[in-house]
């Protein structure tokens, strides 16, 4: 086990350096950050240059991506522009984007899982068949349709709960933006948890289990569930990191001052520190839950051991 | 629990895959006669190839009928907008700003004054053109790139590994956004190039799967054995045997990057005026929905009903191409 998290560990090496370094490329490259911090106003040449020294923006690219490397994991992230520390703007909006993130997740394994068992154990009658079609219904209506739809009905129209979140973001102001995170996701568990249902309920495990006299609802959690969640924990596990990154639609729409609201705003402003330095968090997110999901399926299976 | 008797059931039991065809796996199941797939039923006797089978499958399902149909209109109408709506999208009446439906302009007026079903109509055109560029872009250079690493392995396999294990690290969205921002264009390339840069990985990662599978054969070991050289037995006998999967993952992809257009289109990024996109009008209808819900209500139908239709497609040509399945 524990060589094969180190070995996990380095493979994640590259990896981490690959997609920073494409991130970073794309930022510095594309854009000007010292245009940008002179609005539309042309900088004075002297100036600009006396800035671009002091930003290192004067190196070849690959210095200056090793210089932010160097800074970074002395826990120094840059300072965004308007002279604000990125690490700052960061321990605002990460516990934020965290916490929307977990009312998605939980709610996908509520609704998607419990309609997948629903659905995978009655396969073919009419609650399996409506399941299907509301959850290829749901794939189809792209995230910013729902979310401005749930907003204008629940949060406008009926007055249910408060169409905008407030600075703070507490967690009841969260459900209603953590549906329509979650909805895609949530037709995603509940189509694979019906799947991996549906094929598991034949299994000998299962037969034994009915067979000796369990009450149903045991062999249901305890026989039946726990080993078909492992595709469903995969996918949360990839989840996650895409939920983090892709919560900007819903965090633009219910004014929520997360991660994707953050990155938004920098890259609208060319603030590359800004970008550069939340998107590498996010990558880093996304890594390791990833290996934390490798490790999950251990526990769900104390069949699988790692060597 | 017996053993399944509803070949509905079997077929949809044995699904295996990636998550997302997984997930996407049993739409069509739903819509399989019962009494339909029995083997060696067929009006011919004489063996179908994979092709000619998948085609055959592919014409009893309902939901590959419905969907082609969707797909059909969708094409027809963005090749020639003016077939059923005869205004200029970009002529617009400030006068009639947001007003609602009236005789001629069934969809009412957007905020601009134009009219909703002309614009909507009109929109299907940029939708439907970025999802056919940019799944085309996806599956060839994902297919040459993963084919050619799994049929010649070596350091090349497990350089394009690596380097699908980042392009995986960055999330889409947001690369799109850093990517496109700068992007000044207000044709439909950018967004066409920015799908094919960061969704070409998944494609390689099947393709390359398919083509180690494909590669173990005993008939591509008898072409080797015969003296077949790397490029005929990879022309011939490995890429028509690899080719399916690619196929079905890229039909199920052209509908979630046509939602992937739109949501950048939204954030500000993907097409820009004067293309008319749905995207563009979704983003622009969103902030008067407390006023004029209707301006929402078309483009976003019409998106989605276009995004479900090619995965519908999808799953159906999933269902026929997959031996697996039967």
């Amino acid at each position: 086990m524990g060589s094969y998290v180190i070995r996990r560990l380095l493979q994640m090496i590259p990896v981490f350096f690959g997609s920073t370094f494409l991130i970073f490329f794309m930022v510095y490259s594309l854009g000007d950050p010292v245009a940008a911090l002179f609005g539309d106003r042309a900088p004075d040449p002297a100036t600009a240059a006396r800035i671009r020294r002091e930003l290192y923006l004067d190196q070849p690219l690959w210095k200056q991506y090793l210089h932010y490397m160097g800074q970074l994991f002395q826990g120094d992230f840059g300072t965004a522009f308007n002279g604000q520390k990125v690490t700052e703007l960061m321990r605002d909006a990460y516990p934020v984007t965290l916490r929307l993130t977990l009312v998605a997740i939980v709610i996908e394994l509520l609704v998607g899982v419990t309609l997948g068992v629903f659905s995978g154990l009655k396969r073919g009658r009419l609650i399996d068949s409506s399941t299907l079609f509301a959850t290829l219904l749901v794939i189809s209506v792209p995230t910013f349709v729902t979310g401005y739809v749930l907003q204008y009905l629940l949060g406008v129209k009926w007055g249910i709960v408060r169409p905008t979140v407030s600075t703070d973001a507490p967690l009841n102001e969260l459900i209603l933006p953590g549906v329509v995170l979650a909805m895609v996701s949530l037709a995603y568990v509940t189509r694979l948890t019906r799947t991996s249902i549906a094929e598991n309920s034949r299994a000998d495990y299962v037969r034994t289990a009915v067979a000796k006299g369990l009450p149903r609802r045991r062999v249901i959690t305890r026989h039946l569930l726990r080993n078909s969640l492992i595709p469903v924990i995969t996918f949360i596990g990839t989840d996650i990191g895409a939920l983090m990154g892709g919560a900007i639609v819903t965090e633009t729409i219910f004014n929520i001052h997360g991660v994707g609201y953050q990155i938004y705003q920098g890259i609208l402003r060319n603030n590359a520190p800004t970008v550069v330095g939340f998107v590498t968090i996010l990558v880093i997110v996304f890594l390791l839950a990833n290996l934390v999901v490798d490790l999950l399926y251990a526990v769900l299976d104390p069949r699988i051991r790692y060597v | 629990m017996s053993e399944p008797q509803d070949p509905r059931e079997a077929i949809a039991a044995t699904g295996t895959g990636g998550a997302m065809d997984l997930a996407l796996s049993e739409a069509t199941s739903l819509s399989v006669p019962p009494d339909g797939r029995s083997e060696g039923q067929g009006e011919d006797e004489k063996a179908r190839s994979l092709w000619s089978d998948a085609w055959h499958e592919l014409r009893r399902n309902p939901v590959f009928i419905v969907s082609a149909l969707l797909i059909a209109f969708l094409v027809v109408i963005s090749i020639w907008p003016s077939l059923i709506a005869s205004g200029n999208p970009l002529s617009c009446d400030l006068a009639k700003s947001q007003e609602g439906p009236a005789s001629g302009h069934p969809f009412g007026f957007d905020t601009q004054g134009c009219d909703v079903y002309t614009r909507t109509v009109h929109g299907a055109r940029a939708s439907v053109t970025v999802g056919v560029c940019a799944t085309l872009g996806v599956a060839l250079l994902g297919s040459v790139l993963g084919g050619l690493a799994g049929f010649y392995g070596g350091w090349w396999d497990a350089l394009l590994s690596r380097v699908t294990d980042i392009f995986f690290g960055i999330p889409v969205l947001l690369g799109g956004l850093v990517f496109l921002s700068v992007v000044t264009s207000t044709t439909i390339w950018p967004v066409v190039g920015f799908i094919v840069l960061l969704g070409w990985p998944q494609v390689a990662r099947i393709a390359r799967g398919a083509v180690l599978t494909a590669k173990q054969n005993d008939y591509v070991q008898a072409a080797r054995a015969l003296g077949a050289g790397n490029g005929r037995m990879l022309l011939r006998h490995v890429a028509p045997n690899a080719v399916a999967p690619v196929i079905v993952v890229a039909t199920i992809a052209l509908g979630t990057y046509i939602s992937l257009e739109a949501t950048l289109s939204f954030l500000g990024v993907g097409l820009r005026p004067p293309t008319v996109s749905w995207g563009i009008d979704i983003s622009a209808a969103a902030q008067h929905i407390r006023s004029a819900p209707h301006m929402l209500l078309w483009p976003a139908g019409a998106l989605s009903l276009t995004v479900l239709a090619f995965i519908m497609l999808g799953d159906a040509v999933r269902d026929a191409l997959d031996p697996k399945l039967r």
